[in-house]
């Protein structure tokens, strides 16, 4: 945390000589243009598909873990908004598709999807308005509760939900009127799960590399600083959860469609704490930090759990506890300190 | 050349036979988190059926692939059960101690088309979601029906009042008990509802609501473990013995492995289960001894340990009756109508609903040798689960 008077690294030359050849105006015309690693996820995950054609039930979940991870990564790893309660947006989007595709009502997946958006958009900008009027332990201990509040309602209203035993059955129909969701191959689901991944981390990286996305960083880095050049501080963050929370839900209701399936797994702290991991661990506040820590984890805990179904978990919390000792600021981070050191790259905050 | 082609055949040869004997079992549980507990009881009970079974197993061999299914959250067990259908390529499914795991996983079993044997998830309705499902665990109604007979008949009870924990199996077994009580001539005139599954609440306020109705029995479901503990200490903190009302429940409240650990306050209370490691029949001696040989003379079977060491007795039936090829239709024909001497006492699989007919025992909570244990003080032979045969709700066929 930089303070007051300190000028943070990244910000634009404002002060100072405002000429456009000087490094950091240059390095800010560049930051969004695209690298040439930046194909490399979609390429592996197109080989994917082709490579290992029976774990593409795994690799779907995979999938959607990373887009529930980049909605996190847009809220905290950005904005620097503190949430332990994520799972409630990616469980109103899976609750919002499982219960009108069950009770018979709307089932097309793709307005599904957009209508899970919508809901947890609007879950969103109610608990944001309310929550992010405070700040640290205090807003974590709210999100919080807003997720433990959604979950015990899940679970009440049991004639609707179906409470702790969940809505099975989704009667799903074939994406497009065509591609159907087979339960034992999973090969629709996993293209599915890829093209909505990519047209969501498409939007969040124009969103982060625009203005508002520099507002975020700023607020996250000095929130002093930017109430003081005249910001609309709480809009922008309220905005920003807002946004956070749809991509979320859409995770949600990908989760609920391409297992036909939802209950009160989708909401509760368990999958908040363990996506909160994942971003940690893969590094926030980097776009691909989502990618690394999901591919990371779920790596690790699927396949250790397959060699040692009693005692995996020993294995993941000591590969957590040494990157958690070392590796600071998650896998990337430690990447890029090691490419800095050899030269490679410049340093991208 | 001639050598490397006799080897090579001789390899070809072997590796063929060992296809045919061999039966692999995909085997989804929580081996981890709040169910690793349960877990180990199915997986002892199917290990100890193979281990003092070896006879009956010949000449097969079975494989059993496990598989974590980690959380109740359905998705995780689905991917383990999807990969052990297509990546193991196995012969039969079996385990899932969660009701949410095996209704997530119904679609996978159904389109898998594999025999799939449940030996926990007792939501009622589970085995009517995919025809590939039989059940050698139990249903809720078994035991609540069961004791809402037996507390209007054998208890001679008029009214009682319910309290469950708010999840499904607690309002299953206060379905069943409500509509076994009332058929048989009793009133329920109040439900209360105990707080949620995941911690245990102050029992206080609810066994006092309770004892102010003044109902000859207080029928409780709770999850075993601390729950129940707290729900017997609650029971005698309250005076509720002495003021006449009998506390009942289904015998999850009294897991064996949970016993002990209530103290002197469980004497006294009744339950209504399809068993205990106190059985007296040669079945469960035999059983009860080769598990404390076994574990340690401390460790004791369950409820679960039996649904596993049923299941795996199931799953060498069909393969002796299939030869050895676990033919999905074969398989199931032979499982329908399927008689065996179990530690709970004879058992069936029920042809129409391929769920379990078993005997359920009215037990009483003794003190014997500086111990708690349970004495069967009735017997309900042959029980059906109710629910299907009366087609409540969600049992009715589709």
């Amino acid at each position: 945390m930089t303070t007051l008077g300190s000028a943070p690294t990244a910000a634009p030359a404002a002060h100072g000589t405002p000429a456009v050849d000087h490094p950091a105006a240059h390095a800010l015309a560049r930051r969004h243009r695209l690298r040439w690693w930046e194909p490399l996820p979609w390429i592996l995950a197109l080989a994917f598909y082709f490579t290992f054609p029976n774990y593409l039930g795994f690799g779907t979940e995979l999938l959607i873990t990373i887009l529930f991870a980049l909605s996190l990564d847009l809220a905290l790893g950005y904005a620097g908004i503190i949430t332990l309660g994520h799972a409630a947006f990616f469980g109103v989007g899976a609750y919002t598709v499982g219960l009108l595709a069950f009770h018979g009502l709307w089932n097309e997946p793709i307005s599904s999807l957009m209508l899970a958006a919508i809901v947890a958009g609007i879950v969103g900008v109610v608990s944001g308005l309310v929550l992010l009027r405070t700040q640290g332990l205090t807003l974590l201990m709210l999100t919080l509760c807003t997720m433990a509040l959604l979950e015990e309602g899940a679970n009440m209203a049991h004639d609707l939900t179906g409470g702790f035993d969940g809505l099975p059955s989704l009667p799903i129909p074939p994406l497009f009127g065509f591609f159907e969701f087979n339960p034992l191959f999973a090969n629709t689901q996993y293209l599915y799960a890829l093209a909505v991944l990519l047209v969501c981390f498409v939007y969040v990286r124009t969103l982060v590399y625009s203005p508002f996305g520099q507002s975020l960083t700023g607020i996250r880095e000095n929130i002093l600083r930017m109430h003081a050049v005249g910001s609309p501080v709480r809009a922008r963050l309220v905005t920003c959860y807002t946004i956070s929370a749809a991509i979320a839900g859409v995770a949600g209701g990908l989760w609920a469609q391409t297992n036909a399936y939802v209950n009160l797994g989708s909401l509760g702290l368990d999958r908040a704490a363990t996506i909160l991991i994942v971003l940690i661990l893969g590094g926030h506040g980097r776009l691909y930090g989502a990618f690394v820590g999901a591919v990371a984890y779920a790596v690790l805990s699927h396949f250790l759990a397959r060699i040692y179904p009693t005692a995996w978990q020993l294995g993941l919390g000591l590969a957590l506890v040494i990157i958690a000792l070392f590796a600071r600021n998650g896998i990337l981070g430690v990447a890029a300190a090691l490419g800095r050191r050899l030269g490679i790259g410049r340093a991208t905050p | 050349m001639f050598k490397k082609f006799v080897l090579a055949s001789a390899v070809v040869a072997a590796t063929g036979m060992a296809q045919a004997q061999e039966v692999k079992v995909g085997v989804v549980l929580p081996y981890t988190g709040i169910g690793a507990e349960f877990a180990q009881q199915i997986d002892r009970g199917m290990e100890l059926y193979l281990k003092l079974n070896a006879d009956k197993v010949k000449p097969y061999t079975m494989k059993l692939i496990k598989r974590d299914a980690k959380n109740p959250g359905g998705a995780d067990a689905k991917v383990a059960v999807q990969e052990l259908l297509t990546q193991d390529k196995v012969d039969v499914l079996a385990g899932w101690v969660y009701s949410p795991n095996a209704i997530a996983s119904a679609p996978i079993v159904a389109a898998g088309n594999k025999l799939s044997v449940l030996m926990n998830a007792g939501t009622a309705h589970i085995t009517n979601m995919a025809p590939q499902y039989v059940r050698t665990a139990f249903s809720m109604w078994h035991s609540g029906y069961a004791m809402g007979e037996a507390a209007a008949r054998q208890l001679k009870a008029k009214t009682a009042v319910v309290g469950y924990t708010d999840f499904p199996p607690g309002k299953d077994s206060l379905a069943a008990f409500k509509k076994g009580f009332e058929a048989s001539g009793g009133k329920v005139i109040d439900e209360i509802p105990m707080g949620g599954a995941g911690a245990v609440p102050d029992m206080t306020p609810f066994f006092q609501r309770a004892k102010d109705k003044k109902p000859d029995v207080f029928y409780v479901f709770v999850p075993a473990g601390d729950h129940a503990a707290a729900a017997v200490k609650t029971y005698g903190a309250l005076g509720m013995k002495a003021a006449g009302i009998k506390l009942i429940g289904p015998g999850d409240i009294t897991q064996d492995t949970k016993l002990q650990a209530m103290g002197p306050a469980a004497v006294g209370l009744i339950t209504m289960h399809h068993y205990n490691a106190d059985l007296q029949n040669a079945e469960n001696k035999r059983f009860v001894a080769a598990w404390k040989k076994e574990y340690g003379a401390e460790s004791t079977p369950d409820f679960m340990a039996v649904g596993g060491y049923d299941g795996m007795a199931a799953i060498v039936h069909a393969a002796q009756a299939t030869k050895g090829k676990m033919d999905t239709a074969a398989a199931l024909a032979s499982l329908k109508g399927w008689k065996f001497a179990s530690p709970r006492g004879p058992i069936m699989i029920d042809p129409q609903t391929r769920d379990i007919v078993m005997n359920e025992y009215l037990s009483e909570v003794v003190m014997k040798d500086g111990k708690l244990a349970q004495k069967v003080i009735g017997k309900i032979d042959a029980v059906k689960d109710e629910c299907k045969a009366q087609k409540i709700g969600p049992c009715a066929p589709k």
